[in-house]
């Protein structure tokens, strides 16, 4: 008997033992990844695992935005602009054991630059001419016009160095240069990362690391206040943040993201293919209620699909201020029959869901009756945004920074067509004077704003949720990222 | 029927306290839901915003929900998405189950017999809130599909009851008497066994209303059910879940509903059955 409760209280203490230590953290998140392929899909959620954390890129964006050197320890930049010449760091190594070097560099931007990338950013790389392997630890990129922002665009998410030697399985085991190590995955319930012992840089402080995703806001409240995870990064319910702020045990941290809340319309169909009706559904939309109702006072109003941090950013809600008399005039202007039946398709988020039933409730005032359909985010993914664009309404934030040229993309599931944005964004692409950038990316937030492409809402917040203790975690979110790399336990 | 025995059928309703309690809390339930289509006191499909997550005032009795809605006029326009969800979902179990049943129970112990039983046992093991929610999954959330999930599981219920009534009823004399005048079983089924086995189908038609009612809200409160801005009772309890630590009446008030109605409409379901039983209704006097 004797034995057989100290086997117990072995066990018991060896479960509890990494806890006591405060080596592993558990991270919640709302939406688990479909895979873990960052340069292969748009899904913000595959970069949260992913970004940093396992795989690197040339460059990387720091907490503040800033794009700092990652793979690249130093670079040269040719007179003309055109040629980028990258020193890598040393003694990097994939975590399968293999060396970092400039070949892998030419693999990566070779594969999402090439004609049969599934990129889903091609355009960060559609300046490049060529990349060539000088010697293992440098590489030449050259560029076919002048580029302001390479260095930036290499720090995204879709940069990533990856490896050929194990590029097949990376959807589901992911090798990367980074701080962590993949661990596993338990589908629909964790991601589980390990410190990779011959990083190259800085090493991690945590030895484990857990995502664990928790996409109902109330069983994400449960297991923060029973401490069965030590933090939620945006976390769904804004209304419980003043809770966790009087309670010690816990701190909210309130940040900014890049993402820029809208109602998407499809302007590919009837009846916001007219832009009299576009323009109506944008004064109907009050946005004040909508971030008091939804996002209980968080989050920026905007009138364009830039975000208000940024120095570029022109306040342009005046021209979509709420107004519904003048919203009435347009649909009748408009000459469509009342009421207006469309349909508005919500993916999971709860800015999305409560959103979209404010949303609808400022429309029906007007005489536009939305038809409401909740959808999952792998439904949303596939007929919403990527293939079908089978809808007319929906609510979601784009949270990639610098995104505004997806409204040049008449595929896009906007299906915006404009020849005079599109060439506004081909002037930017090639532009490097920051005066002349200035102008042309003012101009095209004020050409979406008048063109009332979408209903521009809001500029969404970052609520993080951590336990007391838990340090280093970014506070804004200026690319999609958990960068658990800086993150420690404060002893 | 004599005088005597009527008064008596009055006197034991009177007396029977399940029934009193259930009719009563059920009459305030169908009251509300009626009384919301002349008025109620504020339009549910309006949000203010400003007043949301209020307590109990003398302008919102009830409180206000995070959209600033009114509580009660919620409460009051949800209960008829409940009673048209049951009431219809009752409406199929039957038409379609006592058809069956009584087919069933003319042709007893023949093949077809068998079959109807079995693809009622069938469609019994499964269960069914699981089979109403992979229905609406399916075939996409909206208080129609919910209809015909919860519609589908009434009818091995009624199916059942009826068949079973129906059995104990063949073997009496008056059926006898009926065949010996040379009716068809068919006829004989509707004019002398359905109206024999109503009371059995009544009792079972108010618990399977209850369970409908509790269905609907399940269904509503995974997001299945009927779709905003409906107001329903399952999704207020589901939309109150996060707020309950600061504004528990958002999620009191629509429970109560949800648990009173049920409770009523059970207590009234046993109080008829006492009050239809012959055996028991011997057994008291």
């Amino acid at each position: 008997m004797k034995a057989k409760i100290s086997a117990v209280a072995l066990a018991a203490a060896m479960a509890a033992g990494p806890v006591l230590a405060q080596d592993s953290l558990t991270v919640a998140l709302q939406l688990e990844p479909p895979h873990l392929d960052p340069t292969s899909a748009a899904a913000g959620a595959i970069d949260q695992v992913v970004y940093a954390n396992i795989f690197e890129g040339l460059t990387r964006f720091g907490p503040d935005g800033s794009v700092n050197p990652g793979l690249a320890s130093s670079w040269e930049i040719s007179e003309d602009g055109l040629t980028y010449t990258f020193h890598l760091v040393e003694g990097a190594k994939f975590h399968d054991g293999t060396d970092f070097e400039a070949t892998d560099v030419v693999f990566s931007l070779d594969r999402a630059r090439g004609e049969d990338s599934v990129n889903a950013q091609k355009t960060l790389f559609a300046g490049i001419e060529s990349v060539e392997a000088v010697d293992p630890a440098t590489v030449k990129v050259t560029l076919s016009a002048p580029d302001g922002l390479f260095l930036f665009k290499m720090a995204w998410g879709d940069a990533v160095i990856v490896a050929p030697e194990s590029i097949d399985d990376i959807k589901t085991a992911p090798v990367g240069t980074g701080a962590f190590t993949f661990d596993g995955w338990v589908q629909g319930d964790s991601i589980s990362l390990a410190k990779n012992p011959d990083y190259w840089g800085e090493p991690a402080m945590l030895d484990a690391a857990t995502f664990k995703y928790i996409s109902d806001p109330t069983a994400g409240f449960a297991a923060m206040m029973a401490g069965d995870v030590d933090a939620f990064v945006a976390f769904p319910a804004p209304e419980n943040l003043p809770q966790f702020d009087a309670d010690p045990r816990f701190k909210v941290l309130i940040g900014s993201t890049e993402g820029e809340t809208i109602l998407a319309m499809n302007n590919g169909r009837e009846p916001f293919s007219n832009k009299l009706v576009r323009e109506a559904v944008a004064h109907a939309i009050n946005r004040q209620d909508i971030i008091d109702g939804a996002m209980f006072g968080y989050g920026t109003p905007i009138g364009t699909f830039f975000a208000p941090h940024n120095p570029d950013y022109v306040d342009l809600t005046g021209l979509s201020d709420y107004d519904p008399e003048k919203s009435k005039a347009l649909l009748e202007e408009a000459g469509v029959a009342l009421p207006l039946k469309v349909k508005m398709t919500l993916p999971p988020p709860s800015y999305a869901r409560r959103g979209g039933e404010i949303v609808a409730a400022q429309l029906r005032a007007v005489g536009i009756e939305p038809e409401i359909e909740n959808v999952e985010w792998a439904q949303w993914l596939e007929n919403t945004f990527r293939n079908a664009h089978d809808y007319d309404l929906t609510i979601i934030s784009h949270t990639e920074p610098m995104d505004i040229n997806a409204y040049a993309n008449p595929d896009y599931y906007f299906q915006y067509d404009n020849p005079a944005f599109q060439d506004v964004m081909a002037k930017l692409d090639v532009e490097s004077d920051p005066a002349v950038r200035s102008e042309l990316l003012k101009s095209a937030q004020t050409m979406l704003a008048e063109d009332y492409v979408s209903g521009f809402l809001f500029e969404l917040p970052l609520h993080t949720v951590a336990k007391t203790g838990v340090e280093g975690l970014w506070v804004n979110m200026p690319t999609q990222a958990t960068d658990l790399t800086g993150v420690y336990w404060e002893k | 029927m004599s005088l005597a025995e009527e008064t008596s059928t009055t006197a034991m309703a009177l007396k029977n306290r399940n029934l009193l309690l259930g009719g009563a809390l059920t009459a305030v339930f169908l009251g509300a839901a009626l009384l919301s289509f002349l008025w109620v006191p504020y339009d549910v499909t309006q949000l203010d915003i400003a007043n949301k997550i209020k307590g109990p005032s003398a302008a919102h009795w009830l409180g206000t929900d995070h959209y600033g809605r009114d509580i009660l006029a919620m409460i009051m326009v949800g209960a008829r998405t409940s009673i048209a969800v049951a009431v219809v979902a009752v409406g199929i179990g039957m038409l379609a189950g006592v058809p069956l049943g009584l087919w069933a129970a003319a042709r007893r112990g023949s093949l077809l017999d068998e079959v109807i039983m079995r693809g009622n046992d069938l469609v019994f093991a499964f269960p069914s809130l699981v089979i109403a929610v992979m229905i609406t999954a399916a075939f996409g959330p909206s208080a129609t599909n919910a209809i015909i999930a919860i519609g589908i599981f009434n009818i091995p219920v009624f199916a059942r009851i009826t068949r079973s009534g129906a059995l104990t009823l063949w073997s009496r004399d008056f059926i006898l008497a009926a065949r010996v005048a040379g009716k068809g079983s068919a006829r004989i089924s509707f004019e002398h066994i359905l109206p024999n086995v109503l009371n059995l189908l009544i009792v079972q038609g108010t618990i399977q209303f209850s369970l409908g009612i509790l269905a609907e809200a399940g269904l509503s409160y995974v997001g299945l059910g009927a779709q905003p801005p409906i107001p329903s009772w399952g999704r207020m309890l589901a939309d109150s879940q996060t707020f309950i630590s600061f504004a528990p009446h958002m999620a009191l008030f629509p429970g109560l509903a949800i648990l009173l109605t049920v409770l009523g409409l059970n207590l009234m379901g046993d109080g008829l059955r006492d009050l239809f039983d012959p055996k028991l209704r011997r057994g008291r006097t």
